[in-house]
């Protein structure tokens, strides 16, 4: 498949405008080196064995004196994913976590895209502004504030002590309420602008036309609003949830010992356990996982994102 | 009815940025407490600046993540708007279809995922070809340029599909060359996107733990690797002076930025003398 993919790119290299097929081929080439390929490396190396050396798995297929090749598939890293429960208990964590997180960033964010879809002129651009800052301070230093936040004598307990709320300090942190803090925090900027594009290009003269006919505010927003801002919930979505299923220093800094998610799960292989073979499977059956969320996402893909940072 | 209406949103709004907010406003006046413990307020002081400017690991570290940040953006950029101008104005051409999803995926792939098979590459490639030699700088930027460019595609793409094409095919009609048609009067309209381009890429690389983490060698540990081991072994009011520092400057960023953009578009519209 990459020899066809690759001989395509090739073809638009040699056929066609001169100037034109160089501007394809040069980014074309680029994503099939370094971003396909490597998908294709994971992919063999996941039935590879772990081994003591460097680099440390063996390798799939060995020369033999007489001209005949030996190929060797372990599927151990697959049979130990589908074996020990931790891995499934990840697996499903990780799934849960992202769509409660999806689903809480879009009861937050729709209400301010809402919100700045209705404003004008210098006001929507600074509330814009507003959203967007956060997205270019480091996501690393954002999570780490709510450690700060959420600990026994952070901010939040103290405040609520303070107030006479509680009694005695709340464990927060090392929670999964934690972590869904940390997610619905970090990507509430990734909900808020692809729906900020959708209602922004609404036609106020359906609503104006539901009105007339007697229609209620509230159930125009059901059957009018919220079913033409569909695309823009589902590129939201999408954005929040994939990225969040494999997350590793959300759930690292802010989850407990037993907060188990995928992405860490990988981490732990690779990094701790030196196991390249086992962190190339759970990265395999990752991606199988997020196939369709992906399929949705570009076919609603990020344009909408994309113009209202242009908006700026 | 109507009256109430504007009174709640106008509540859930101020709920979402309190929510945004709160924790970088907390950052930064933390960063100015004289106490170790930074959810105690000791009093007034910038000694924690005064640290992190003699802390020779952070300054190495950041100067390791501007350099590679500063390289890929650039290529980012390169390859970004290649891929738009593909995108926007080649219509259909054969792997069209191959072309955008692999463009699009790097912008929600998860970063695991993307770190560990970039590492799986450059070791094959090693083997190989010999190239990359070992794992360092170069490795973390060639693993940088692929996802960012993804985001400057984007940021491109929108603003060329915005523009006007009247204005390059009258340059056509008079004889540009393509090139030129490009150079002179393409690249004038795109430049505001290829520089929010550039700094998105930027900001990116420059942010990015989990990606170097997989691919960075010795001697090449980057600014997030540096900050990521300090704060796991638990809060540092100099973390707290560095997320500051960077918070400011991107604010000062994003204001001129605005301003600029502001003003520029105030001369477009501006009729110009003579005509």
């Amino acid at each position: 498949m990459i020899s066809r993919v690759a001989g395509q790119g090739l073809r638009a290299l040699l056929t066609g405008d001169h100037g034109r097929r160089l501007v394809i081929a040069l980014p074309y080439l680029w994503l099939l080196v370094f971003f396909l390929l490597p998908f294709v490396i994971v992919f063999k190396i996941s039935f590879s064995e772990a081994i003591l050396a460097r680099p440390p798995y063996a390798p799939l297929w060995e020369y033999l004196q007489d001209g005949y090749i030996q190929i060797q598939l372990h599927l151990n890293s697959y049979s130990r994913l589908w074996q020990d429960p931790l891995y499934l208990v990840a697996y499903l964590n990780a799934l849960k976590i992202a769509a409660v997180s999806t689903v809480i960033c879009l009861l937050i964010g729709y209400p301010m895209a809402y919100g700045i879809a209705r404003t004008r002129g210098s006001l929507r651009t600074l509330l814009l502004m507003l959203i967007i800052l956060p997205f270019w301070t480091s996501f690393l230093i954002r999570v780490y504030a709510w450690i700060g936040i959420l600990k026994s004598n952070g901010l939040l307990n103290n405040f609520l002590l303070a107030i006479g709320i509680i009694d005695e300090p709340l464990v927060l942190l090392h929670t999964d309420f934690a972590v869904y803090v940390g997610i619905v925090y970090s990507y509430l900027p990734f909900m808020v602008l692809p729906l900020y594009a959708t209602l922004v290009r609404m036609d106020h003269s359906l609503l104006e036309a539901a009105a007339d006919l007697g229609c209620r505010p509230w159930k125009a927003f059901l059957t009018v609003t919220l079913p033409l801002s569909l695309p823009g919930i589902i590129a939201g979505s999408m954005l929040v949830f994939i990225p969040a299923v494999g997350e590793f220093v959300i759930p690292d800094l802010l989850g407990g010992p037993d907060t188990l998610m995928i992405g860490k799960v990988l981490w732990t292989e690779f990094f701790a356990n030196r196991d390249w073979p086992a962190a190339a499977a759970v990265a395999v059956v990752m991606l199988v996982l997020l196939v369709v969320p992906l399929a949705l996402f570009q076919r609603y893909q990020g344009k909408d994102e994309a113009r209202a940072r242009a908006a700026l | 009815m109507n009256s109430r209406k504007p009174f709640l949103l106008f509540g859930l709004l101020a709920f979402g940025y309190a929510f945004l907010y709160i924790p970088i406003i907390s950052l930064i006046v933390y960063s100015f407490n004289e106490s170790r413990l930074v959810t105690v307020w000791g009093g007034f002081s910038t000694k924690w600046y005064g640290e992190l400017l003699r802390n020779d690991q952070i300054l190495a570290a950041a100067w390791v993540s501007l350099r590679v940040a500063a390289m890929n953006a650039s290529f980012a950029v390169l390859l970004g708007t290649l891929a738009a101008l593909a995108l926007v104005r080649f219509g259909r051409f054969r792997g069209r279809l191959l072309f955008t999803t692999l463009v699009s995926a790097p912008l929600v792939m998860p970063e695991v995922i993307l770190g560990l098979a970039s590492l799986l590459l450059f070791v094959a490639m090693e083997q190989a070809i010999g190239w990359p030699a070992g794992r360092g700088m170069t490795t973390i930027t060639l693993a940088h340029i692929t996802f960012s460019a993804a985001f400057v595609t984007v940021v491109v793409q929108s603003r060329l599909a915005q523009m006007d094409t009247s204005l390059e095919e009258a340059a056509m009609d008079l004889g540009a060359r393509p090139w030129k048609v490009f150079l002179l009067v393409t690249l004038p309209v795109i430049a505001p996107a290829l520089v929010a381009g550039w700094l998105l890429a930027f900001t990116l690389s420059l942010d990015d733990l989990i990606i170097a983490s997989f691919v960075a060698g010795p001697g090449s540990t980057t600014l997030p690797m540096v900050v990521y081991s300090s704060v796991r072994l638990g809060v540092s009011p100099q973390i707290n002076a560095l997320a500051t520092l960077i918070v400011a400057f991107v604010t000062l960023c994003i204001l001129v930025a605005g301003w600029l953009m502001h003003r520029r578009e105030k001369q477009l519209r501006q009729p110009r003398p003579g005509h």
